[in-house]
């Protein structure tokens, strides 16, 4: 059967601007999603001096707000994006993060690896969890959730078998320098972070695997019988989420020079949640890099604000899930009225 | 009179589907609404299911003015809808689908007994004592699911039932339990809307033939006298001379051979061979195997045994990849799950099955669907971008013609290449397949209409329950021999 109101849109779709159910439309392409986004982090950023007594915008805060938001939620969440457009999950980047973190100080510490190696293995640790995550997904078919969420407690558990106390690297100033160098007053760990945006964003939408992980998301059987390795999407997808969360430990390592076996915990909901008001949807298929890293500035500047303002950490919590309850209602509140 | 609809209008956006619908019609009657793809039958269905709003326009029942307030309001007030897509839960058992929403309880629990022996009486009623109610859904044939949809619609005694394209997915006796159902709904006073494409099976079973065009009725016609031309001419408001193109005289050698193809419970030992510039088809009943061969000639699927040579070369097509390597490309029967990615842009969609290499030329894939789009006339100008849920059924399947034909295959396989497809958009394909195999490409086209299967091919091969039981030149063959042989007539 075909779809009514054929015909208006083929009126409708060469002009430049349309508004219909709901939706903008910019020649036929629908941006609502990134105007949603651009209004809120406009708004926050209108609100933002006057509610933080011109705090905000100074230099000291905003080194502080890029370096904090590295990790989580940007690398983070970046590497979930490729994840959630397969339709799947992954549970499992906060203990990969604790995990990479405490491997790096390790083997910087105590098995005597130079700092460069010890990063190059944290990351590499990231990748090899992202495989294991991939690998059991694709090959035996098991859902993403369960999957990870067993990973999640699994690499938990291992970070306290190499280490049940904190490991210090405040003795090895180059262990720290990455976290905390500044170039221009940017701090080297959020350039990082821009150039792995980058670099998604290029592999998002310049090749093959990156349009084949977002169609994954769409419909697998139709990629499948396009020729598509499926397993080699979903593989790569949670390899790239397990580079990023390896990436994001180090880097926060480097950052704290103090690392707690429990680093990283709950890190995985904050990644999550970026995706989600940047207007991925957890269905797959649908995302943008762009607007994951919108959605990651607007999550790590609520979060910035709020400490400002010194509220208390569980009013934050509150306030957080509200308005991420609310941005994904807003988009939705067009995208319900599609199809049948 | 017992539903008068007066006017109804219905618009989306600024298309205006309905343009004043006038309908009387009186209970115990049997009425077709056939019309072309985009007539706006599925609104109107919508409509009288209450699943939309109508625009404007009266509904009368019984005398007395209807206004529905949702898909439930409509069936409170009589009127049930079996849409074509099925709607049953998958997982639960026929039993609990019948009754969802009605179970019988005792001491506030499931009374599961009174359950069960309730769905059995409903289906003997509705004389599909056949299906066993303790059954799973997933588990029974699609033509038992519908038999289970059509009872599970009975189940609230409507006085008014529509039926949307109920026979789409049966075939042989399946359609004969459907049309004596229908006769014996009518029989009992049920006034019975039914929407179908297939124009004979309206001719025999209707009691008034209505026609709709562009949102309006054009036409009542008296399925006594009228005849399929008759409703072809005014469904596509011309005359369609000549849907089928004239057979093609000169092939090329071999491209394709296949020896002994078997897969365990689906088909075995299928032989023949695709000559180049030829459109062979293959038809049967539905559960024939018919798709299911031709997934794995596509590697869709694994073959338990056989061989598939393309050219020269005994090629292991084990994978799509590497059919579509050999010049093999396969426009399934299901655009919906199999052919589209119906939340990606058109342009992703084209473009899926030719992505390759390390880094993608979006200037080469964006001028590859600028190509295609004009190529095979997609309606909507410029509708690069947007979803493929937006665009008809027609233009949804040029989309997935569109994405192998950029594979360059050598070999084309099209899955019932006009299920639900108006005759207007299917004369078109018709041309478009002829096209093809003078540029030399080879067809093999599975089809479960018996006129395309033996006007559109040079070939047929026929198969029943998993085997290849002949293989007719079509020239030499009427659509009764191959209908014989397809439901086993010629066996004994």
């Amino acid at each position: 059967m075909s779809k009514p109101g054929l015909a208006a849109q083929a009126a409708s779709a060469p002009q430049l601007v349309t508004f219909r159910h709901g939706r903008v439309e910019v020649r036929g392409r629908d941006v609502t999603a990134p105007l949603i986004l651009f209004t809120v982090a406009a708004s926050l950023a209108i609100i933002a001096n006057p509610l933080t007594n011109g705090v905000f915008f100074t230099g000291n805060n905003l080194t502080n707000l890029l370096r904090q938001m590295t990790t989580i939620p940007g690398l983070l969440s970046l590497g979930m994006l490729f994840v959630i457009l397969t339709g799947g999950i992954d549970l499992s980047v906060g203990s990969v993060v604790g995990f990479s973190a405490i491997i790096a100080a390790l083997a910087t510490v105590q098995w005597g690896f130079p700092v460069w190696a010890a990063f190059a293995l944290g990351i590499g640790t990231g990748a090899f969890w992202g495989l294991v995550n991939g690998t059991i997904i694709a090959r035996f078919k098991l859902a993403p959730f369960v999957v990870t969420l067993a990973m999640m407690t699994l690499i938990r558990g291992l970070i306290y078998v190499f280490s049940e106390m904190s490991v210090s690297t405040r003795d090895f100033p180059a262990f720290t320098v990455l976290g905390s160098a500044l170039v221009f007053g940017i701090p080297v760990s959020a350039i990082i972070m821009v150039g792995f945006f980058i670099l998604g964003a290029v592999l998002l939408n310049l090749t093959p695997l990156g349009r084949s992980i977002i169609s994954i998301g769409g419909n697998r059987e139709t990629v499948r019988l396009a020729g598509i390795s499926v397993s080699r999407g979903i593989i790569s997808a949670y390899v790239i989420s397990g580079i990023c969360a390896g990436v994001g430990g180090v880097l926060l390592a480097s950052r704290l020079g103090n690392i707690q076996p429990s680093l990283g915990s709950m890190f995985e909901l904050d990644a999550i949640a970026a995706c989600v008001i940047g207007g991925a949807s957890l269905a797959g298929g649908k995302g943008t890099v762009q607007g994951t890293a919108l959605g990651v500035l607007i999550l790590a500047v609520m979060n910035n604000l709020l400490s400002l303002r010194n509220v208390d950490s569980y009013w934050q919590w509150i306030l957080k899930g509200i308005i991420i309850i609310i941005v994904v209602l807003i988009h939705s509140a067009g995208a319900g009225k599609r199809g049948q | 009179m017992s539903l008068v609809l007066r006017g109804i209008r219905k618009s989306y956006g600024f298309a205006e589907v309905l343009r004043g619908i006038d309908l009387e019609a009186g209970y115990g009657r049997v009425l077709a609404i056939v019309g072309a793809n985009g007539a706006g039958k599925s609104t109107l269905i919508k409509i009288l299911a209450g699943a939309v709003p109508k625009g404007s326009g009266v509904i009368e029942m019984d005398g007395r003015p209807l206004d529905l307030q949702g898909p439930h309001d409509a069936i409170r007030k009589g009127i049930c809808t079996v849409y074509q897509e099925l709607s049953l839960v998958p997982g639960l058992t026929v039993t609990e689908n019948l009754l969802m929403g009605v179970l019988p309880t005792r001491y506030g629990l499931i009374d599961w007994r009174a359950a069960r022996a309730r769905a059995k009486e409903i289906l003997a009623s509705v004389g599909f004592g056949a299906v066993d109610e303790t059954a799973v859904i997933s588990e029974l044939s699609i033509a038992k699911q519908q038999m289970v949809e059509i009872a599970k619609a009975l189940v609230s005694k409507p006085k008014i039932l529509v039926l949307d394209e109920p026979s789409a997915v049966l075939s042989g006796s399946d359609l004969d339990s459907l049309y004596a159902l229908v006769r014996q709904l009518r029989a009992r006073g049920i006034l019975v809307l039914y929407v179908s494409h297939r124009l004979q099976e309206v001719l025999d079973l209707a009691d008034r033939i209505l026609i709709l065009k562009d949102g309006g009725f054009v036409a009542e016609l008296d399925p006594s006298v009228a005849t399929e031309d008759e409703m072809i001419t005014l469904m596509a408001g011309r005359q369609i001379e000549a849907i089928y193109p004239d057979r093609r005289k000169k092939f090329g050698p071999p491209v394709m051979t296949v020896q002994g193809l078997t897969r365990a419970g689906e088909f075995e030992n299928i032989s023949f061979s695709l000559r180049g510039g030829e459109v062979l088809s293959i038809f049967g009943l539905v559960g024939a195997g018919r798709s299911e061969l031709v997934e794995t000639i596509f590697g869709a699927r694994k073959a338990d045994g056989g061989l598939v040579s393309v050219g020269d070369e005994a090629a292991v097509l084990d994978t799509p990849a590497k059919a579509i390597n050999s010049g093999l490309a396969l426009v399934t029967e299901d655009r919906k799950h199999t052919g589209l990615i119906l939340g990606h842009s058109v342009h992703e969609n084209i473009n899926l099955a030719t992505m390759r290499g390390l880094m993608l030329s979006l200037a080469k894939r964006r001028s590859n669907t600028d190509t295609m789009l004009e190529n095979l006339s997609v309606m909507p100008k410029r509708c690069n971008n947007m979803e493929v849920w937006q665009l008809s059924g027609g233009n949804q399947q040029k989309v997935v013609v569109s994405k192998w034909l950029l594979t360059n295959p050598s070999i084309l396989i099209l899955d019932e290449p006009t299920r639900g497809v108006d005759m207007a958009t299917r004369a078109e394909i018709y041309r478009k397949i002829d096209e093809l195999a003078a540029l030399g490409l080879s067809i093999l086209m599975v089809s479960s209409d018996l006129t395309e299967a033996v006007s559109m091919a040079d070939r047929v091969l026929v198969m029943r329950d998993g085997r290849l039981v002949k293989e007719l030149a079509a020239a030499d063959s009427d659509e009764e021999e191959v209908l014989a042989y397809a439901i086993g007539g010629y066996d004994q």
